[in-house]
């Protein structure tokens, strides 16, 4: 045998020894080195988490009655992994499940599709979840259907019907505060991605109100149930489980009978005004414990029926909720309807006079217009009132004695060339009241309203000098009228400064001003009680089912002695005034209650789609006992007409239910809060919560 | 029965079996032993879960091995010289089949590759193991009878061999079986540069080689499927959910064993069926997982062992015939191991190959232990 085949052979060993040194060493990485992290990629692709939501806790009045509870609904739900595996592809079975709840084929074949499987201009309501989860068809199935769904799994292969947890809003007073409420609906793409929060995604999450500024609360925890999985996704092995622990309960300041009796008055004012001619496109009414910012009704219109989330949102109901033609239903308007507040702010003015030194117990003119620079400023209906008490000014809601006041303190400052050392009286009532910044209330999306100071001119010149100064080239045909290009030639000169005409309007809460009606209820409160600023506070305390409290919301105040002892004393005569001898006196004839309140009725220079000119907002600001107030309530109709007869009206209603007035008595059997605002937590019992009819 | 009985029939076994290479048996035992294990572990949960029989795959396994340690021991017993004579006929055999597998209706197509003849009764052959075989001993024969003891084969020898091999490597391309005609290549190199040829044929059937691959893939001669398993391999997530999930999922299954791995019939990986094929080409992907690093290694262990072992009786062996079939054989079990388990840990790219001795598959099964015979044969003949 030769060398060189045995020098080849050794070659030929060396070669394959090395390769089976390769394979170990390759082995060696794969099972040691980086053995944790394959451990982890198969975890990964064997487990899966299925998740069981909590029930979520239930939010009662003061004296818990359930707003809106979980209730057993029964859910009728698709199994993808069965059905799609049928001959069909479970096309069949999709078409008698559908017929079976009633809905389109189509509808419940898109509803069961993941996200990805269709084209995105076709899945509206596709399922957002996973695979290896039951896919529910609907959550408020009948028990028959259930029923026929378990007794014939010979014709429904992979439908399985449970009974899963349900919000209902049961309204045991008639209540619907869906706006107060808010609603829960399944987590989304986003808030998955909020690292802050560990959603689940097959959670019900809270999306609004209350549902969503306590969410963490009423949620609850999950429970999750592990499972291994093999690669056709059916269940091998259940690994790991943890219960559900249900969610906090939320006990509110609200009463639902109270909220029902307010939701009654705003409809029936907004009804009123309608009949009355006016456009009347929604309004809000609050009601609110003057000593401790306590909301104990707080109503919007138009609403919706908060049920419509659960059942599953149509197009045509989500479109409704936010068309313009339905009055935009969604909107919260106690928090998020801005409007210009009218002679319901004199009651600041007065305070702003007051320090400015003006007399209250002297007598002023009240002409029937005065003129400022070369234009006529008009008392409302362009009527004298001859020389009369400031009293009687605040009384009859007289504008000429304002429009004096704030011209000569506008002067005093000034007037277009602002001396240092400004008084600015107006503005720093106004500011101290609070006005321009968000109330605080425990509700989500608050509006914060205006305050068209000095500071907000300068910064809205800013922003659109540019416009007003190219008015010719910008401005949109049809406003290149001569009086708006000498408008903008103005406002392109010193649109910065703040005017007479801008002060005089800021006096009467005309011009530029804008209160949300939380906001006015907030500022008559603090009128009410002398001075201290509250926050509203809709929760009152969030409590576990066994009773323990978890948290309690005391009373927040924002700022004390906002009104000097004087001031108040004037107030409170003035306003009182207003009911008995005033613009209110018409909607409160021999009214058991002494009621003090202001009406307004605001001027809007804004216009309608349809391009005609926005009628004026009704608005009702009051508070009572006179002598030892309790109770704030507001009431604003948006183009509602007059605050006396619409706004007034309705706010008597609320004080009728309130009290309990009956044939012109008190009855105290029918007051909603005999003994006051509850301070005892009540028992929380949703399921057996009785409604004591007042 | 009497006791002189026992003992006479104690004798014959010694005298049949006692003179085998013991570490070449015990190491082949072993891994015998493991696959069926692993075997039965990739399969009895997906079986039981279809309600079918768990034991399926484990029972036709034990029977391949036994009908193949028959086969391996009927290698053993004429003269491995003697086995020339029969060696046309082999040949002719593995032509006739691959011929067979190519024509529609008899062959049958499996994974992209007409590969296999099926019988009724589900029974398949394939023709492609017979002919490593009788290429292995063809072309050792040819290289080995020489006129004179001490004298290298010409390039005459080389070239006749060449003929030899080249009809079935055609027609194996032909199926295509890329990963067979690589062992078959493989093999070719080992017994010609081992027979002492002149090194340029080595040298220039290397170039070939890469040469020759590349054109095939880049005049499509070679299946778009191949191409697919290859790009695959340079990029996993080319293709997802087919080859390069199959990659990505085997390289996950051993990596996720760890050291001592889940404990045998108790991979999650493997009872959840994510790798496919998991009883054949796949198969190293249970023991990586189940057994672990010790497992694995452990196998990895015994083929070296059974390559050493061979090793040393081509070594000790005089008969150049004797050595080549020893060195041909090696080549062949150790480049099908390296393709298979080189594939399942992401080393080489995927092939079709079954790893020798532990995947399922009859016709694998019967090559791999006719070649531990033909082994056997020549450590028995060797004086």
């Amino acid at each position: 045998m030769s060398v060189r085949s045995r020098l080849n052979l050794v070659i030929v060993q060396a070669l394959i020894i090395s390769l089976m040194l390769a394979l170990t060493g390759r082995l060696f990485y794969l099972q040691v080195a980086a053995g944790l992290k394959y451990q982890d990629a198969a975890l990964s692709i064997q487990s899966r988490d299925v998740v069981n939501p909590a029930i979520r806790g239930a939010i009662v009045d003061s004296s818990g009655i359930p707003l809106a509870m979980d209730r057993p609904g029964m859910v009728i739900s698709v199994d993808r992994s069965i059905v799609d595996k049928l001959p069909d592809e479970g096309s069949a079975v999709i078409a008698r499940v559908a017929k079976l709840v009633g809905k389109s084929p189509e509808s419940v074949y898109i509803s069961t599709r993941l996200c990805g499987e269709i084209k995105t201009t076709q899945n509206l309501g596709c399922w957002k979840g996973t695979r290896f989860q039951p896919i529910p068809v609907t959550r408020t199935a009948t028990k028959e259907q259930a029923l026929k769904v378990l007794e014939n799994s010979d014709l429904f292969p992979g439908i399985t019907a449970l009974s899963v947890p349900v919000r209902s809003y049961p309204s045991m007073a008639g209540e619907n505060a869906a706006h107060v409420l808010g609603y829960v609906g399944s987590v989304s793409e986003d808030d998955l991605l909020d690292s802050d929060k560990s959603y689940f995604r097959e959670e019900t999450i809270g999306k609004d109100g209350l549902e969503f500024q306590y969410d963490e609360y009423l949620r609850g925890r999950a429970g999750i149930k592990t499972v291994i999985v093999d690669r056709k996704e059916s269940v091998t092995k259940q690994a790991i489980s943890t219960q559900p622990v249900s969610g906090f309960n939320l006990v509110t300041n609200l009463d639902a009978r109270l909220q029902a009796a307010t939701e009654t008055a705003l409809q029936s004012s907004v009804l009123r005004a309608k009949s009355l001619g006016g456009r009347a496109d929604g309004g809000a009414a609050i009601v609110m414990d003057v000593n401790s910012g306590k909301i104990l009704a707080l109503a919007s219109y138009p609403t919706y029926d908060p049920n419509i989330w659960q059942v599953g949102l149509t197009q045509k109901q989500a479109n409704n909720l936010f068309s313009e033609s339905s009055g935009v239903p969604a909107l919260n308007r106690p928090l998020q309807g801005m409007y210009a507040p009218a002679s319901t702010f004199k009651s600041v003015s007065v305070v702003a006079a007051m320090n400015a030194g003006y007399n209250m117990n002297a007598t002023y003119k009240c002409p029937a217009k005065v003129l400022i620079g070369n234009r006529d400023f008009a008392n409302f209906e362009s009527k004298s009132q001859g020389t009369i008490s400031m009293k009687r000014a605040i009384a009859v809601s007289c504008d000429t004695i304002w429009y004096q006041i704030a011209y000569d303190e506008w002067v005093r400052d000034g007037g277009l060339f602002p001396k240092s050392g400004l008084n600015d009286y107006f503005f720093t009532a106004a500011r101290g009241f609070g006005i321009g910044k968000i109330t605080g209330i425990d509700l989500p999306s608050e509006a914060s309203g205006r305050l068209p100071d000095r500071a907000w001119k300068e910064r809205i010149y800013a922003e659109n000098k540019d416009f007003y100064c190219n008015f010719k080239t910008r401005a949109k045909k049809s406003d290149l009228t001569p009086f708006l290009i000498e408008v903008a030639r103005e406002n392109c000169l010193d649109g910065n400064i703040l005017r007479a005409g801008d002060a005089v309007n800021f006096s009467i809460g005309q011009g530029d001003t804008l209160l949300t009606p939380i906001q006015m209820t907030q500022l008559y409160a603090a009128i009410a009680n002398g001075g201290t600023i509250y926050k509203p506070q809709v929760a009152r305390a969030i409590v576990k089912p066994n009773g323990d409290i978890v948290k309690e919301f005391l009373p927040e105040v924002v700022a004390t002695n906002v009104l000097s002892k004087k001031s108040t004393k004037f107030l409170h005569e003035a306003l009182r005034a207003v009911v008995t001898e005033g613009t209110a006196a018409g909607a409160f004839p021999a009214f058991p209650v002494a009621v003090s309140g202001k009406t307004g009725t605001a001027e809007d220079k804004g216009r309608n789609k349809d391009g005609s000119a926005k009628a004026d907002t009704a608005w009702f600001a009051s508070f009572a006992p006179a002598d030892n107030p309790k109770y704030v309530v507001v009431m604003v109709v948006s183009q509602g007409g007059f605050g006396s007869s619409i706004s007034a009206v309705g706010a008597k209603d609320i004080w009728t239910a309130l009290f309990g007035v009956v044939g012109g008595k008190v009855d105290p059997t029918q007051e909603i809060f005999p003994n006051g605002v509850p301070s005892k937590l009540p028992k929380v019992d949703p399921k057996n919560a009785k409604l004591v009819k007042p | 029965m009497s006791i002189y009985s026992q003992r006479k029939r104690r004798d014959r076994f010694r005298e049949n079996f006692g003179k085998f290479d013991r570490i070449l048996s015990f190491s082949v035992g072993a891994l015998l032993i493991i696959g069926t294990l692993l075997v039965y572990a990739a399969t009895r949960n997906w079986f039981a879960a279809q309600g079918l029989d768990p034991e399926y795959y484990l029972k036709r396994h034990v029977v391949n091995i036994l009908i193949g340690g028959l086969l391996a021991y009927l290698t053993t017993l004429i003269d491995y010289r003697l086995l020339r004579a029969y060696t046309p006929i082999v040949w002719g055999l593995a032509v006739l089949g691959l011929i067979i597998v190519l024509i529609p209706g008899l062959g049958s197509e499996i994974n992209g590759s007409k590969a296999w003849i099926s019988f009724p009764g589900g029974f398949q052959i394939q023709p492609a193991e017979l002919a490593k075989i009788a290429i292995i001993v063809g072309i050792s024969m040819i290289l080995a009878e020489k006129r004179d003891k001490d004298a290298n084969p010409t390039d005459q020898d080389v070239l006749k061999a060449l003929a030899i091999a080249a009809v079935p490597i055609v027609l194996i391309l032909v199926q295509p079986d890329l990963g067979t005609v690589v062992i078959i290549g493989a093999a070719i190199l080992a017994i010609i540069g081992t027979s002492g040829a002149p090194t340029r044929w080595v040298v220039g059937l290397l170039i070939l080689a890469v040469i020759g691959g590349f054109v095939a893939v880049q005049t499509g001669v070679v299946d778009k499927y191949q191409v697919a398993r290859l790009q695959s391999f340079v990029d996993p997530t080319a293709d997802p959910q087919a080859t390069g999930y199959q990659l990505r999922q085997s390289r996950i299954t051993i990596g996720s064993g760890g050291i001592i791995g889940k404990g045998l019939f108790n991979g999650p990986q493997t009872n959840g069926r994510f790798v496919p094929e998991q009883q054949t080409d796949f198969i190293f992907t249970v023991a990586g997982e189940e057994l672990g690093f010790l497992g694995s290694g452990f196998i990895l262990l015994c083929y070296t062992l059974f390559f050493l072992r061979a090793f040393a009786i081509a070594r000790r062996t005089n008969d150049l015939f004797g050595r080549l079939v020893c060195v041909g054989v090696i080549a062949w079990f150790a480049f099908q191991t390296f393709e298979n388990i080189g594939m399942t840990m992401g080393l080489v790219p995927m092939t079709g190959v079954p790893l020798p001795f532990i995947s399922y598959g009859g016709s694998s099964m019967f090559a791999n232990l006719i070649g531990l015979g033909l082994i056997q044969n020549v450590h028995l003949r060797t004086r």
